[in-house]
């Protein structure tokens, strides 16, 4: 069945012969990378008039894309066995930072998110973590007998709890979500048995209303409920969506046309470059922009996807796996609410959204994710 | 770790992983089709829906006032007028908390309890979404520039700048012009609230009042483009308003302000009137107050003092101060005479100051205790005797009085522009027995004869009857407007009015008219007329007769004070008049109250009016050209 499966992958074996030129030997994969550079040729128009026009905002993001794509370069050049054998230190260095920030960590709003070491940049662990903890988990795993022992999946759950727990204390349950995510994803790559799923599932369901009670923030219970019924409070915590929802719905089928959307250009969607820049989008560009959009999305995760399944060791593929479909998460979170159907989360729509911090994570993934797909013994083959 | 020590199966590994990937991609498809489903539910089924809520969040229909048609003296100038006017407003939805905004309001300008409490008032009553509810009035320069420095600290506040009336003459005008104020809920349930939409004003008295209509002009309307913070970006779409009527009216604000220097401050009232057009020249009444307190809202304590003024300042007693009219009515009831035929102009009386009617003890004495002596009705007129007029009135009866007081307007209200004024009493028999429940006797006729007991009159009926008599009986229905003009060109037959149903006298003999003017004459300028003091050294002729009406009181539940009490049963002093003889140009009725005799109170304000009117306006509109 594998078998057929990789025969119909439209060209698979031929592409990978075409894409040994300049590109391979600069560890990179044309496909991907062309479709990287759309996304954000994209993104920086819709941002320009999610901004209010401010060409201040595109230059930044440029900036950050051009910084983004370096790291991208970075990690690419890097081959996937030194990830293998350096996962267990970066973790290590990873929940250590995590600890860090909670007991010296700044931030702003109730959240301290951040880590001010000496000599060292400003940075966010958890956004570090976002890439770690499935290498961890892969490597974890990789090493073993696949599909794994329920003792083995028992020890990646932990290897996945811990950090989780650490950013849920920050809080930030966005990134929580996204990164035990990752680490689940390498465990379904793997092989998790459909058994252990179904009783892990039952077992999270119960364990929400209980999660509910001692670890949600009033404000994030506050949002949980506003999602539930966001007319309650139109003008509080319901408005953020009850203003992305009328852009989306007013921009129709074919938009309002770009730089046209009154929601967004009369500042009525709030956080319009940022989380809800979707709802800019859906307004100007109407239901078919946003499907154009989410069907530039579909193809990077399916051109990811191919990669993981041409990866030669199991570490990379799950690990490449599950970067793809954590990237993928981000545009599901993010759409799902903005849209109205998951509760508001701060999750970023990947390269579109206006900052630096997950633009440089996500493209650092693809980075790894060309690092596997470039770097091949001919042996295998 | 049993498991781990086996061997690693790479092609197992390779085939769950085939499978597991296209688990990842129906996933993916799953996911992706949830949410093009929802956009699709969003943006393609319920698009009219949010397209609704989009356009309501950035367009609203604001509606806009009318400019309020000015008001001009008959010789252009202005009497009331629109001038910009600051106040400091609080818009509730956008203020989180109204109390400490106020707080903090106070602590940068000066607010006092009385309007942070009139101001929660207003909060209460229903208004337009979004809608200012205004704090306080007619800040200053320097007040608009605190606020606004520290604007960003108040969420909500706003200095809005607003049209307000404005009446330069002040309290000259206020018992005439009236005033405009906040219009209130009763006042919207009176007209069209839509056209009233964007109005803060309305006309609460006078002419402000009479001519709401034409001077409030018509609404207008604009949609505008909003942003989230209410910021007007763009006006979509705009009907303008239609501005107000512009009123000129009959006044001239130099002749009112004359009257009102002449009354001095005491309580009274001056009604003048053009006879040849019943234009009312001026409408007087003293003590007055100043309208422009009252257009953005007075303060309780400053209308407590009005209120509570023993002079009744409020009052309007040129058209509401209803007096018993004294000989002031007596050339009537000689004209009535004359005409009826119970009178002659040679039949005389020998006066020796008492009265009596046969089978009746009362005796009616006359002002002059020793008597007039021989007199005649012309000599009678001149010299204001009372007892000539009681056999008069003996023969004339209530039915003859009542017929020609009513020839001239007595009894009702015969202005076409004044809606307030009062009617007065013009007592028949029918309205004793059904008021007093008892049938008319002879000597009400006597008392009435001189204008005393039952009768009634308001300084504006006064007035009306005496431009009536200076116009020889025909009749010009006394009126404010004199013509209405607008950006578009006049148009007078809009223009509402009252329903005044009146005709011109019609006598037997003309000559009994004349004759009757002859003796008012003779009141100014003959050896023995009671006004004579009034009508000397006058380049022109005049005609008037005095009155002196003994006190009844207006009712005014007054305080007891021995001092206030004594002056105030002191007699009024009436004088109507009219000048020159032959050709008037005006006609005065003047009322002192308490002031004592008519010819020493009231006589001297007419012939100043009449010197100025005359000798001094007239020959200014000669020279200035106008008319």
């Amino acid at each position: 069945m594998s078998q057929d499966f990789l025969r119909q992958m439209p060209g698979a074996e031929n592409h990978f012969q075409k894409s040994s030129g300049l590109a391979y030997k600069l560890h990179l994969d044309p496909v991907l990378l062309g479709l990287l550079l759309l996304l954000c040729g994209v993104g920086l128009a819709i941002l320009y008039s999610a901004s209010g026009q401010s060409a201040v905002h595109v230059e930044k993001q440029l900036v950050r894309y051009g910084l983004a794509f370096f790291v991208m370069f970075l990690f690419a050049q890097l081959d996937p066995i030194i990830y293998k054998r350096w996962s267990p230190w970066l973790y290590l260095v990873g929940v250590l930072a995590l600890v860090g920030v909670l007991l010296f960590g700044i931030g702003a709003k109730g959240a301290q998110r951040w880590l001010q070491l000496p000599g060292l940049p400003r940075f966010q662990p958890s956004e570090f973590m976002k890439l770690v903890v499935p290498m961890m988990v892969a490597w974890f795993l990789s090493s073993r007998y696949l599909p794994p022992s329920f003792k083995a999946v028992m020890g990646a759950l932990v290897l996945i709890i811990l950090p989780v727990l650490l950013i849920v204390k920050q809080p930030d349950l966005g990134t929580s979500i996204l990164i035990a995510a990752s680490g689940i994803f390498v465990l379904m790559f793997a092989g998790l048995s459909w058994r252990l799923v179904a009783g892990f599932t039952v077992l999270v369901a119960s364990f929400a209303p209980l999660y509910w009670m001692f670890f949600m923030r009033e404000y994030q219970k506050q949002r949980v409920l506003t999602f539930l019924d966001p007319e309650s409070d139109p003008l509080g915590a319901g408005w953020n969506i009850i203003q992305s929802k009328t852009a989306i719905g007013s921009g129709g089928v074919w938009g309002k046309g770009w730089l046209e959307g009154t929601q967004s250009q009369l500042n009525f969607l709030p956080e319009s470059h940022t989380d809800f820049i979707i709802a800019v989008c859906a307004e100007e560009f109407g239901f078919v922009g946003v499907v154009a959009l989410l069907f530039l999305y579909v193809l990077i995760v399916f051109r990811g996807l191919f990669i993981a399944v041409k990866a030669q060791d199991s570490y990379g593929r799950i690990l490449a796996g599950s970067l793809v479909l954590t990237f993928f998460m981000y545009v599901f979170v993010n759409i799902g609410m903005v849209s109205g159907i998951l509760p508001v989360v701060g999750v970023p729509l990947p390269l579109v959204s206006y900052g630096g911090t997950s633009a440089v994570t996500l493209m650092a993934a693809f980075g790894v994710l060309m690092s596997i797909h470039t770097h091949r013994k001919m042996l295998s083959r | 770790m049993k498991s781990d020590r086996r061997l690693k199966d790479s092609n197992r590994e390779k085939r769950i992983y085939a499978f597991r990937t296209i688990v990842a991609l129906l996933f993916v498809t799953l996911l992706v089709g949830a949410l093009v489903f929802r956009l699709y539910h969003l943006q393609v089924v319920n698009h009219q829906y949010f397209q609704t809520l989009s356009d309501k969040n950035r367009m609203q229909l604001q509606s806009i006032a009318p400019t309020r048609g000015l008001i001009y003296d008959r010789n252009g100038i202005l009497l009331a007028d629109n001038q910009p006017v600051f106040s400091v407003a609080i818009i509730p939805e956008y203020s989180e908390a109204i109390e400490i905004t106020i707080q903090q309001i106070s602590s940068i300008i000066n607010i006092s309890e009385d309007q942070i409490s009139r101001f929660k008032k207003r909060l209460k009553r229903s208004r337009r979404p979004f809608q200012a509810v205004i704090l306080r009035s007619k800040l200053s320069e320097q007040e608009i520039a605190q606020i606004e420095v520290r604007r960003h600290e108040l969420p909500g506040v706003k200095v809005q700048a607003e049209l307000a009336r404005h009446y330069p003459m002040a309290s000259d005008t206020a018992h005439s012009i009236g005033y405009v104020g906040r219009i209130n809920e009763k006042d919207l349930s009176e007209v069209d609230e839509q056209n009233y939409s964007a109005t803060n004003y309305i006309g609460k008295l006078g002419v402000e009042r009479f001519y709401e209509n034409e001077l409030h002009g018509r609404v207008g309307f604009q949609t505008i483009e909003t942003n989230a913070s209410n910021r007007v970006l763009r006006v979509l779409d705009r009907t303008s308003p239609v501005p107000g009527l512009d009123l000129t009216l009959h006044m001239d604000s130099k002749l009112q302000h004359k009257a009102v220097e002449l009354l001095g401050g005491r309580r009274g009232a001056v009604v003048a009137i053009e006879p040849e057009t019943g234009g009312i020249l001026s409408l007087v009444s003293t003590p007055s107050f100043d309208p422009n307190a009252f257009v953005t809202g007075i303060d309780y304590k400053s209308y407590g003092e009005l209120r509570d003024s023993l002079d009744l300042p409020l009052f309007n007693r040129a058209l509401r101060g209803q007096y018993p009219p004294g000989s002031t009515i007596k050339p009537i009831i000689g004209l009535g005479g004359l005409e009826s035929k119970v009178a002659t102009r040679e039949f005389s009386i020998w006066d020796e100051g008492k009265y009596q009617l046969k089978n009746d003890e009362r005796i009616y004495r006359d002002w002059k205790r020793q008597g007039h002596g021989r007199i005649n009705l012309s000599s009678a007129i001149a010299q204001s005797c009372d007892i000539y007029f009681y056999d008069l009135a003996f023969k004339l009866g209530v039915d003859g009085m009542s017929k020609y007081l009513g020839y001239f307007g007595f009894g009702k209200n015969m202005a076409l522009d004044i809606s307030d004024a009062r009617e007065g009493i013009l007592p028949t028999r029918d309205w004793k027995r059904a008021l007093k429940g008892r049938t008319w006797y002879p000597g009400d006729s006597l008392n009435m004869g001189i204008g005393q007991g039952f009768m009634l009159a308001t300084p504006l009926q006064l007035a009306t009857a005496v431009s009536l008599i200076a116009n020889r009986g025909e009749w010009k229905t006394p009126s404010l407007l004199k013509s209405v003009s607008s950006e578009l060109g006049g148009s007078e037959g809009l223009v509402r009015s009252r329903q005044v149903d009146h005709s011109d006298i019609k006598l037997n003999n003309q000559d009994n008219l004349d004759f009757i003017i002859q003796a008012m004459t003779e009141v100014m300028h003959g050896k023995r007329g009671s006004a004579r003091g009034s009508g000397r050294n006058a380049k022109y002729r005049m005609a008037g007769k005095t009155g002196t009406a003994q006190v009844v009181g207006i009712k005014q539940g007054e305080k007891y004070d021995a001092e206030a009490l004594k002056e105030r049963h002191r007699d009024h002093a009436l004088f109507v008049g009219f000048a020159p003889v032959n050709e008037p140009k005006i006609a005065v009725a003047v009322i002192v109250e308490n002031g004592g005799g008519g010819s020493r109170a009231a006589a001297p304000i007419a012939r100043a009016l009449f010197d100025e009117w005359l000798l001094v306006l007239n020959k200014q509109d000669q020279v200035g050209g106008s008319q």
